[in-house]
């Protein structure tokens, strides 16, 4: 039986159900808008043309393929004398500067597809809320970004783009102000107005199919990176390192190493102050079995089964689920999930910007911090691939705000 | 005396029956049993029991600052269950469904039947993730009920009607709960559609507010489910005495409604 399990390929697995996770836990209202959803999504993937459409856009619009850099200088600052080779999958250099892109742009073309007009979506950080709107743009849609009050303080600057770009930016205030509101609030607007709206969710989170789907639309990333890196170091990396929020570019980078059985995959979860201090946003590591936006999932909650706020320095991981796919890699035990504490992301992300030239957002840097303990762990002969997911310039207030560097003194 | 049984003596009476909405905890515990006593005083049939969810996704504003409030005063589950102990009519909890995978399918629907209740609401369940919470319920003679939607196909109001016992709720509108100035015109559709696929007793919610809508609806429906009118009543009052009193008042006007119905209906 285990022989049988182990020559069944990961890749291609898709939903509603990842082992005991997954699922479609909605209202009836939605039932129909996410039938048609699977089936324009299967259809469109399997035809030449809307792949090939994708693919242009890719190619002549977001900057695919996007580039590897390696990154020898913080090797060695994180590693010390004998450092492992650590690679940078660069998703911080796509159009908008993350990979939310790639799922942004294949939604809205779905969107079209379907014959709808409007699309809505949820963002914490913003950069899901950048994508869309600027998908929107592109392909002449309506677009309104839902998004915490909260955040929009601490990613003012996204705030902006979005408007600029076209787009309503609703202030969410209900509950925590945050990502998990923003997609409350886009799912009540959803359940209104589905005859005309898509729901671009923007990870792989949420009911199924949007877990396969956006996984789908972001296997982009690792089918790359696999590529590179037999390119430049002529193997696979020893470990694959990626920031966990809802989940979507970590299982992006993923999924092309799946059955890789040498190929370590890590997912860096938030720990806020520490998951031992409960203020955290690590749902594998540290939440319970739940339901949250219509999956089951690992979710930070109470005994009766409330959720529980969340907690990071990053908008972007600042959520209080996971996606199913990943839920079931660790059931499994196919891929490893640790936490990084806040100081411990924000030195990595001062770090980069010091030793190679790159300002990553505070969502990649906790899988800088990731790539950094695994380096010191592989040694010299190491190679640790991480999905730099995004880039900082939206999170330069925070960082001037955590480094002290507004003020009139150096802010050393 | 079970829902559908109510539900049917009050059809036997020419009228449709009133089911009233309260979460449970609001304003406090105490509070809330009270006046979901004073709803059924005022003519509320049957009683649907809410539990408060820190993400009530298909509520609108007005709920949900009632149901924050409840969690904010520590509500949980086991209060649920007090309410449907005391509530005085045969009492259905309605809940997201995260709360009772949490507390555990079997364990909730033991500890539901031990307080009398009649059944469960799912309104984020659908039948096709509900095994579980099916074979609990027949195992403890719960009534399991449903919700149709306007979107839905006449494979899935099938679906729906096979899988529930007690009656059938139909959404009247694609959006979340609150008060609206009209009735749909997608109801009296919806309930035309799930009749073809049921012989179950059709309740309609979502949207109805007042005794002429009530009235209105019990025209083609065999059930008002009303909510959010009985929460602001509540939540505007200035003390819980008027509160009460207020509660009491909307159920005498709605219980007026679902009966006006059956006097035109009878001419
Ligand atoms: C740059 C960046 N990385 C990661 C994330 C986390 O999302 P996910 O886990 O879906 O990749 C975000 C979300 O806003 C982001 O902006």
């Amino acid at each position: 039986m285990h022989a049988q399990a182990a020559r069944t390929p990961l890749t291609g697995r898709t939903g509603p159900y990842f082992g005991r996770f997954g699922g479609r836990f909605i209202p009836e209202a939605l039932v129909a808008a996410l039938e048609e959803l699977d089936a324009a999504y299967r259809d469109a993937l399997a035809e030449p043309e809307f792949m090939g459409r994708l693919d242009e856009l890719h190619r002549t619009y977001v900057g695919r393929p996007s580039l590897i850099t390696e990154a020898p200088r913080f090797a060695r600052h994180a590693g010390g004398r004998a450092p492992a080779r650590i690679l940078l999958k660069r998703e911080d250099l796509n159009h908008t500067g993350s990979h939310k892109i790639n799922n942004a742009i294949g939604q809205a073309l779905l969107t079209l597809r379907m014959g709808k007009t409007r699309v809505i979506a949820e963002t914490g950080a913003g950069q899901h809320g950048v994508a869309t709107a600027t998908a929107a743009a592109l392909l002449g849609l309506d677009a309104v970004v839902y998004m915490g009050e909260v955040d929009m303080r601490r990613q003012a600057l996204n705030v902006v783009r979005m408007r600029l770009l076209g787009a309503e930016v609703i202030p969410v205030t209900s509950g925590s102000r945050t990502l998990k509101d923003a997609m409350n609030e886009a799912m009540r607007d959803w359940v209104t107005n589905v005859e005309n709206t898509h729901y671009l969710i923007g990870s792989a989170a949420g009911p199924h199919p949007f877990p396969t789907m956006v996984r789908e639309l972001q296997q982009v990333i690792g089918v790359e990176a696999r590529r590179q890196t037999l390119a430049l170091a002529g193997r696979l990396p020893d470990v694959v390192c990626a920031c966990v929020g809802g989940g979507s570019n970590a299982i992006g980078i993923f999924h092309a190493f799946l059955d890789d059985p040498e190929v370590e995959l890590v997912g860096l979860e938030a720990g806020g102050d520490g998951v031992e201090t409960g203020r955290h946003a690590a749902s594998v590591s540290g939440g319970g079995l739940g339901i949250l936006h219509g999956t089951r999932t690992f979710v930070l909650q109470d005994a009766h089964g409330q959720t529980v706020e969340s907690h990071s320095i990053s908008a972007g991981l600042d959520y209080p689920g996971v996606g199913p796919q990943h839920a079931w890699l660790h059931d499994i035990g196919r891929a490893r999930y640790a936490s990084v504490p806040d100081a411990e992301a924000m030195e990595a992300f001062a770090l980069l910007c010091r030793t190679e030239g790159i300002i990553p957002a505070i969502e990649s840097a906790h899988a800088l911090a990731g790539a950094i303990r695994e380096g010191r762990r592989l040694g010299p002969d190491g190679i640790v691939l991480v999905n730099l997911s995004g880039r900082g310039d939206k999170d330069v207030d925070t960082a001037a705000r955590y480094f002290g560097l507004l003020g009139e003194g150096s802010g050393e | 005396m079970s829902a559908r049984a109510t539900i049917e003596r009050a059809k036997s009476e020419g009228r449709a029956a009133l089911i009233g909405y309260l979460p449970v905890g609001f304003p406090d515990v105490a509070t809330s049993v009270a006046a979901m006593r004073a709803m059924v005083a005022g003519g509320v049939d049957v009683l649907e029991v809410g539990l408060p969810y820190s993400d009530p996704l298909m509520d609108g504003p007005l709920i949900q600052r009632a149901t924050e409030a409840a969690l904010v005063g520590g509500a949980t589950p086991a209060d649920g269950f007090t309410a449907v102990r005391e509530a005085g009519a045969p009492a259905l909890v309605m809940t997201y469904w995260t709360l009772v995978d949490r507390y555990g399918v079997a364990r909730f629907a033991a500890d539901l039947a031990a307080a009398g209740g009649a059944g469960m609401i799912t309104p984020d369940l659908i039948p096709d993730e509900a095994a579980g919470w099916h074979a609990a319920a027949d195992e403890h003679g719960l009534d399991r009920v449903h919700l149709v939607a306007p979107t839905s196909t006449p494979e899935r109001l099938a679906l729906a009607a096979r899988s529930s016992r007690g009656f059938l709720y139909a959404a009247s509108l694609m959006g979340v709960t609150g008060e609206r100035d009209l009735v749909s015109t997608t109801a009296k559709d919806l309930v035309a559609r799930t009749k073809e696929v049921t012989d179950l007793p059709v309740c309609v919610g979502l949207g109805v507010g007042t005794g002429a809508q009530a009235a209105e609806v019990a025209g083609f429906a065999d059930g008002v489910i009303v909510g959010s009118a009985f929460v602001r009543a509540l939540m505007d009052a200035p003390d819980r005495a008027s509160g009460l009193a207020a509660v009491e008042a909307v159920a005498r006007e709605l219980a007026a409604g679902v009966r006006k119905a059956a006097s035109v209906a009878a001419t």
